[in-house]
């Protein structure tokens, strides 16, 4: 098995089925530990612009990865979307909530770096995930410029491999050598971006499991009944 | 089974709706909310309670889970009190209920801590095959490596040790200091024993057994109320809460009920339900201002100023308008003041002189017992003069006659109050008024009557004439005295007292009528409750004496209901006759060495050398003093020479060369030594250590705090004790003041520094003590032990039981002790053996030695008489000391007891039936040895049984028996207050399962019973046991000569004394905006007494850090606003904090809560360059020489009874803003030049480390 296979044929199971079982532990054994971990006890000026501009950006990000590599490249054709008009939106889009995730994660790490507060109630942990995605953000926006060139060559194919690639290892069928034309910046930002998903039950991300959208559309007063089943 | 499982219910989450849609019923898993209910959930519940500060002894369920404890909850099973009356509990406050936090603490000591550079030096020298004492007399004989760890106390530095070493480090230290200078160079400080009895007598016993001094602490605190003594002979004996409620007027002054007496403040909120008026004084408006009916908010330091003046209208209007006849009977039957004065002539007038004594006439008045302590009066139907029965002379060489039945035989007498009706003439009597700082004396007529004394006419007055010419009573006699109340120029009228106090004369005039009209009506239900607000002041006994003239005119003292609550460092030790023997080591041998607090540190840390305030300049203006010229430290070696204060050291000479060379030279006995070194002294070879108290052979050596916090919040110019006790990093901004220089004290020219070879704290928490200490030893916590605790606030017996065991590598007090006393017997062997050690004891209170000197005060080194031990000088008694045996003898229960028996108060009685029973109820030692056969004192419980057993107040029988040996001196049957309860023995394990109520004992002068609350003086009135003063009764009139030299004969106000430390920082300052503002340090709702400030639950509750009080103008005027950073400077040092701006505070006082310390948040000062300080950083303290009075009956020391008090709150501090851009905090790392500089910049270095001579 060379390099291409382990990381891009067996790695994306590695990550997703830590993904998945490691949250399902966590949550199951250690529900305290199931939390943002708010730092704005400690600091809530940074925290108030940075988080919203992080959060804005990166679930635009997070949508705009989905709905641009997840669907069928056919879907995309039915809807009479071209492949140039689709590479245009991902280039634009990327870029904007790219910088806009950018501009609040440097707040955030600026300020879990030096203020002292935030700082000395840092774990490990907190440091280095924010340090990873910030890095993979970095490493996404350096794929912008090359996605340029190939919309200027009208190339469409760096794209199309790899949406193709994650629907591939999504319904079971990896094939590594699909990526064997795309270039090594697109690559080394798969890698950090399935690593995120490796790191998420081992890290605070797990609070995006909680989001708590029920809160949208509860009703006013919500109360239990007192008979619970046997434990 | 799964939290993700239990959630997929999705479709059945919601079973119903309500509410139009508004509210769904779910079924969502509620499993997390056991986190919640486990929170509250426990193992076990163990009753302890919070053991040293804290007064309130309230019973405590600690809850422990999982070895830990998870929290506390007040404990609701109190016994009840009788119908009609409120019940005690619940009891607790916030404070109390977060301690559960600091056992495991960040600031919580886990193991035993040493300077780093202290145990290097030691090992390095025990590498080279010294011995433990060998190593520690090398670090100790060479300056240089004595002082590399000495400079950097407070800094830092702690390395673990464990506790083999570092006890064998500590031994080595005593065992050199016994040896080398003395064992009167090792002292010890603890406070108020009553709050965990046994972790105290830990630390006592053992000092007591090598010799070493405890030091006292309630004079120190400057809780001790001096007027106490003096007027009643009684340390402090006051109301429970629970007589509040019994109460019908109230005025409260200075005590903050609900915020440091929690627990017990709802009887004061339940008698006002009940329909009681209260009054209340504060200069602030107080948390207890909002209970009252009325607010006189009088000036800070002014309160003596409306009680006289309350006590001018109630003079006036109860006992000269018409004479209430309750009131009369009162003053004549207990007080003094039908007892005759001598009047003096003084140019052309006369002032009131001593108490006529029956020895001062022909044949004695036919007493041929201590004629010179009977006091005399006239009788009301046959004009004679007679000595009636109950003065000291009483007391003591005879039986049965000491109480106050109004009775000479068999003759019924009557004292005649006043002369007024029946006089040989009125005449001019100078009295001393003090209103403007310095006496102008004052003019009054009184009717005199003319009797002849041996051979010499003589005029005399009453003491109740004397009185309401003093208060300005108009009479009709002429003179000078009040118009009306409105005569604002005569002393004592409410018009003065507005002028002083600032309190409209109309409320004074109002609550004066009303409080004795109430106590009319009700036989003397009208009560004062009062507080650290009057006692911490310089002249404390004038606002204090003030009070009890007013409840004495109106019958109110010993009422229930009725007379003087003292709650400042109140507290009760209620077994104190069965607790004294253990604690003191009285069952192996007598006496043990007491100091007083305040004249030890006074000494020791060189305050003196910047005493400002001039004795002459308190001098009566028509003072016979002998010692004129003499400054306050003068003063106090006088009194330690004439054997009223005690002194440690005692002499400049170890005292167990005294007795050895003594012996040399023929001694043969006690008297022998006794005679061996008077004859030394007189001839100047061997002096008194006080004399020279900077000499190096006269300084403390070893110090031990444990269950204190002696540096960080109790150190009253705590600038001063890091400057010379210590040798450490201080802000004192000058150098010795060369006026202080003495007559009788010899003065250097530098004074010494780190005058502390060794300074051990025993703590739980790392604080300011431990911080500047060289070892830190771990001890258990409040939850962690097994003690007693016992308080005057409630009648109940509490224990602290261990809920778990000692946290981390901490042991117990008791178990400290144990473990020191045995590496120190070891050591001992070699170096020690068995020697005789010579203990200079004071002139003792209740015993007969309190009668010394009767009528003036002669000096033996003047030559104005000779040295007699115990008379004209300390008692000389030679106490032999196996400290070899300490350990043996520390962990049993001596056979002194069995031979001795056991007293309290001058009242004697058997213990061997106790004492048998104690060696069958817990197990007696079986080791060979000095202790076999005795009882084992080695676990903490059993210390708890024998102070049980041996007390009267836990042990019907001892209290019958020691009723029953009171009576014999009485002549009055007392067992009847205790025969209920005969067969009651309360043992440890009762007041596990409950408080238990103590039984009424002859210790205290109230009774426990189903009709009355417990109140202060009542067997005194009511059982006719006298008051253990000289008259026997209570006292308006103190007619010992340094009493009327300094103008105090009679209460008058004084205003506060100026300490001067302020006019050399207002320069320093200069233009910038700044407050000058008196300093008042009380107690915090947020802090002290249950727990710390640095608690993370008081912390969150107040403001994170400490903080200093202003008020909104002062603030706007220095540009000062809510928070900002302040200096708090004068001359002793500086304190920086945050302020809190509060329309509460009036415009020029400050206060800063007390006991707010370095250890958390609290930055550099930019004036001196140092930490920025305590409350006391900012203070000094200073002596008073009334309280140095001693050898005469009430007025006699007794250890925490009497002596000189650290008032603190006379003083000044120059406050202004701080930008915090300037705030600095002081965390660079420490350098050579940093070490060097101890003083702050431009302060002269003295080099004068205490192994130096050069500069003697």
């Amino acid at each position: 098995m060379n390099l291409s296979n382990l990381l891009f044929g067996v790695y994306p199971y590695i990550a997703l089925t830590t993904f998945f079982v490691g949250s399902l532990i966590r949550f199951d054994r250690e529900q305290y530990t199931w939390k943002a971990d708010s730092s704005q006890l400690f600091e809530k000026e940074q925290l108030r612009k940075g988080s919203l501009l992080f959060h804005i950006g990166v679930l635009a990000l997070f949508m705009g990865h989905f709905a641009g590599l997840v669907t069928p490249h056919s879907w995309f054709l039915a809807l009479g979307v071209s492949d140039m008009m689709h590479q245009v939106v991902a280039i634009s889009a990327g870029a904007a909530f790219g910088s806009v995730c950018m501009i609040g994660g440097v707040i955030l790490w600026k300020r879990r770096m030096y203020n002292s507060r935030v700082r000395a109630n840092s774990r490990f942990m907190d440091i280095f995930i924010l340090n990873w995605i910030l890095v993979t953000l970095a490493v996404g926006l350096i794929t912008i410029p090359f996605s340029i060139v190939h919309a200027q060559d009208n190339d469409a194919s760096a794209m199309i491999a790899l949406a193709e690639w994650i629907q591939a290892t999504l319904t079971l069928n990896p094939n590594p050598a699909m990526l064997d034309n795309v270039s090594f910046i697109y690559k080394l930002h798969l890698f950090l971006g399935m690593t995120i998903f490796f790191l998420f039950p081992f890290s605070r991300l797990v609070h995006v499991w909680s989001v708590p959208l029920g809160y949208l559309f509860r009703p006013y007063q919500i109360v239990r009944t007192k008979f619970v089943k046997q434990r | 089974m799964s939290h993700f499982l239990d959630r997929l219910n999705f479709f059945k989450k919601v079973q119903s709706k309500f509410s139009g849609d508004h509210g769904v019923v779910t079924n969502e898993d509620r499993q997390w909310e056991d986190g919640y209910r486990n929170r509250w959930r426990f193992d076990k519940v163990v009753r302890s309670t919070h053991g040293v500060n804290c007064t309130g002894s309230c019973s405590w369920n600690i809850h422990v889970k999982n070895g830990l404890v998870a929290f506390e909850m007040q404990a609701t099973d109190y016994p009840r009190t009788r119908p009609d009356m409120p019940n005690h509990e619940p009891r607790g406050c916030p404070r109390g209920a977060s301690f559960s936090w600091y056992l495991y603490s960040p600031l919580r000591v886990k193991y035993p801590l040493i300077r780093e550079r202290l145990v290097s030096l030691y090992r390095d020298e025990r590498a080279t095959g010294k011995d433990p004492v060998e190593a520690w007399a090398a670090i100790q004989e060479d300056p240089i490596k004595r002082e590399k760890y000495t400079a950097v106390r407070g800094l830092g530095g702690f390395v673990r040790v464990d506790w083999d070493e570092v006890s064998e480090i500590i031994a080595a230290s005593n065992v050199y200091t016994i040896k080398a200078h003395g064992p009167d160079r090792i002292a010890g400080f603890s406070p108020i024993p009553a709050m965990s009895m046994i972790s105290y007598a830990a630390g006592s016993r053992y000092l007591s057994l090598i010799g070493g001094a405890c030091l006292s602490f309630y004079d120190w605190y400057c809780d001790l109320p001096p007027a106490s003594p003096q007027t009643w002979g009684e340390q402090t004996d006051v109301p429970e809460s629970a007589d509040w409620y019994n109460s019908t007027y109230l005025v409260v002054a200075g005590a903050n009920l609900p915020m440091t007496r929690s627990p017990d403040a709802h009887f004061y909120s339940e008698v006002r339900y009940k329909g009681a008026k209260v009054v209340a004084i504060s200069p602030d408006y107080a948390e207890y201002v909002k209970f009252a009916d009325l607010w006189m908010p009088a000036k800070q330091g002014t309160d003596a100023a409306i009680f006289l003046a309350m006590g001018h209208v109630a003079l006036k209007e109860f006992h000269v308008d018409q004479q209430d006849p309750y009131f009369e009977e009162y003053a004549r039957t207990y007080t003094d003041l039908p007892m005759l004065v001598i009047l003096d002539e003084y140019e052309g007038s006369y002032i009131s002189g001593r108490f006529i004594r029956a020895a001062d006439f022909d044949d004695s008045l036919g007493e041929k017992n201590n004629p010179d302590w009977k006091t005399v009066v006239i009788d009301e139907k046959t004009g004679d003069v007679f000595a009636p029965n109950g003065s000291v002379g009483f007391r003591w060489g005879e039986e049965g006659k000491w109480n106050l039945l109004p009775k000479k035989g068999r003759r019924h007498t009557k004292p005649r109050l006043s002369m007024i009706f029946e006089n040989d003439g009125i005449v001019d009597v100078l009295m001393p008024d003090f209103q403007s700082g310095a006496d102008v004396s004052m003019h009054r007529n009184v009717p005199t009557k003319k009797i002849t004394l041996n051979g010499k006419a003589v005029l005399v007055a009453t003491v109740f004439d004397l009185q309401l010419a003093q208060y300005g009573i108009d009479r009709g006699l002429g003179g000078e005295v009040a118009k009306g109340y409105d005569d604002a120029s005569i002393p004592n009228t409410p018009a003065w007292a507005e002028k002083i106090t600032g309190v409209k004369q109309a409320d004074i005039i109002r609550s004066g009528r009303e409080f004795a009209d109430n106590a009319s009506k009700t036989m003397g239900k009208s009560m004062v409750i009062l507080g650290a607000g009057l006692n911490h002041w310089y002249h404390n006994d004038m606002h204090y004496r003030a009070i009890m003239n007013l409840l004495h005119m109106c019958g109110c003292v010993g009422q229930s209901g009725g007379g003087w609550c003292h709650y400042v460092g109140q507290e009760k030790l209620r077994p104190q006759a069965g607790w004294a023997p253990i604690a003191f080591g009285l069952d192996w041998q007598k006496p043990p060495r007491h100091m007083n607090g305040t004249t030890y540190f006074y000494f020791h840390t060189d305050q003196w050398r910047y005493e400002k305030l001039s004795a002459d300049a308190m001098l009566s203006a028509t003072a016979q003093s002998h010692y004129k010229g003499h400054n306050l430290a003068d003063y106090n070696v006088v009194s330690q020479r004439l054997g009223w204060l005690p002194s440690a050291p005692h002499f400049n000479k170890n005292p167990l060369d005294i007795v050895r060379e003594a012996e040399a030279s023929g001694a043969k006995d006690e008297k022998g030594v006794s005679d061996y070194l008077v004859g030394k002294l007189k001839s100047g070879e061997i002096a008194f250590a006080a004399e020279d108290i900077d000499a190096p052979e006269n300084h403390p050596r070893n110090l031990f705090v444990w269950r204190a916090n002696l540096i960080g919040s109790s150190a009253k110019g705590h600038e001063y004790f890091l400057k010379h006790l210590l040798g450490a990093q201080n802000s004192v901004m000058q150098d010795v003041l060369p006026e202080a220089e003495g007559v009788e004290i010899a003065w250097h020219k530098d004074a010494p520094i780190a005058k502390l070879d060794l300074m051990v704290d025993i703590n739980f928490r790392l604080n300011s003590t431990g911080a500047f200490s060289d070892i830190v030893l771990p001890t258990a916590t409040w939850y962690e032990k097994n003690d007693l605790n016992t308080t005057d606030m409630h009648p109940f017996i509490h224990p602290l039981t261990q809920a778990v065991d000692p946290g981390w590598e901490s042991r117990s007090d008791w178990q400290i002790f144990k473990t020191i006393a045995k590496s120190f017997s070891v050591l001992a062997e070699k170096h020690l053996g068995t020697q005789k050690d010579l203990v200079a004891l004071p002139i003792l209170h209740d015993t007969p030695a309190e009668l010394a000197q009767a009528m003036d005060v002669k000096d033996w080194k003047r030559g104005e008489c000779e040295p007699i031990p115990g008379k004209t000088m300390p008692l000389l008694k030679v106490v032999q000391r196996d400290f070899a045996d300490t350990y043996k003898k520390f962990t049993a229960l001596g056979p002194l007891l069995n031979k001795q028996g056991n007293n309290i108060k001058g009242i004697d009685w058997n213990t061997e039936k106790e004492y048998e029973s104690l060696k069958a109820i817990c197990y007696p030692i079986k080791e060979a040895g000095i202790s076999k056969g005795m009882l084992s004192l080695e676990e903490d419980i059993n210390v708890c049984e024998a102070i049980l057993a041996l007390a009267p107040e836990t042990n019907g029988e001892v209290a019958v028996k020691s009723w029953a040996a009171l009576s014999t001196k009485t002549g009055v049957d007392h067992t009847h207050l205790a025969k209920s309860r005969e067969d009651d023995k309360i043992t440890f394990r009762d007041i596990k399962a409950q408080p238990r109520k103590i039984i009424t004992a002859p210790t205290w002068s109230g009774i426990e019973s189903e009709k009355v609350s417990y109140n202060a003086g009542y067997t005194n009135i009511h059982e006719h046991i006298p008051f253990r003063t000289l008259t026997g009764r209570a006292h308006f009139y103190q007619d010992h000569q340094w009493m009327r030299d300094f103008g105090e004969e009679f209460c008058t106000y004084k205003p506060a004394v100026d300490m001067q430390t302020t006019a050399e920082m207002i320069e320093k300052i200069g233009d910038k905006p700044h407050l000058k503002l008196n300093w008042i340090t009380p107690h915090s709702k947020w802090g002290i007494h249950s727990t710390y400030q640095d608690n993370l639950r008081m912390l969150t509750l107040s403001r994170g850090g400490p903080h200093v009080w202003i008020s909104e103008t002062d603030a706007e005027k220095a540009n000062i606003e809510d928070n900002d950073w302040v200096e708090a400077l004068n001359i002793n040092g500086a304190t920086v904090a945050r302020v809190v701006v509060s329309q509460r505070i009036p415009d020029g006082m400050a206060m800063m809560y007390h006991a707010q310390e370095k250890n958390v948040n609290v930055p550099g000062s930019n004036t001196t360059g140092k930490r920025g300080g305590i409350l006391n950083s900012v203070t000094r303290i200073t002596v008073k020489p009334t309280h140095m009075i001693g050898g005469y009956a009430q007025l006699s020391y007794g250890f925490n009874y009497y002596g000189t008090i650290g008032s603190q709150r006379d003083e000044y501090v120059i406050l202004h803003k701080i930008e915090d851009a300037d705030i600095k905090w002081l965390e660079e790392p420490l350098t050579e030049t940093r070490e060097k500089a101890l003083n702050p910049e431009g302060v002269h270095q003295a080099k004068y480390a205490c192994t130096d001579e050069s500069e003697k």
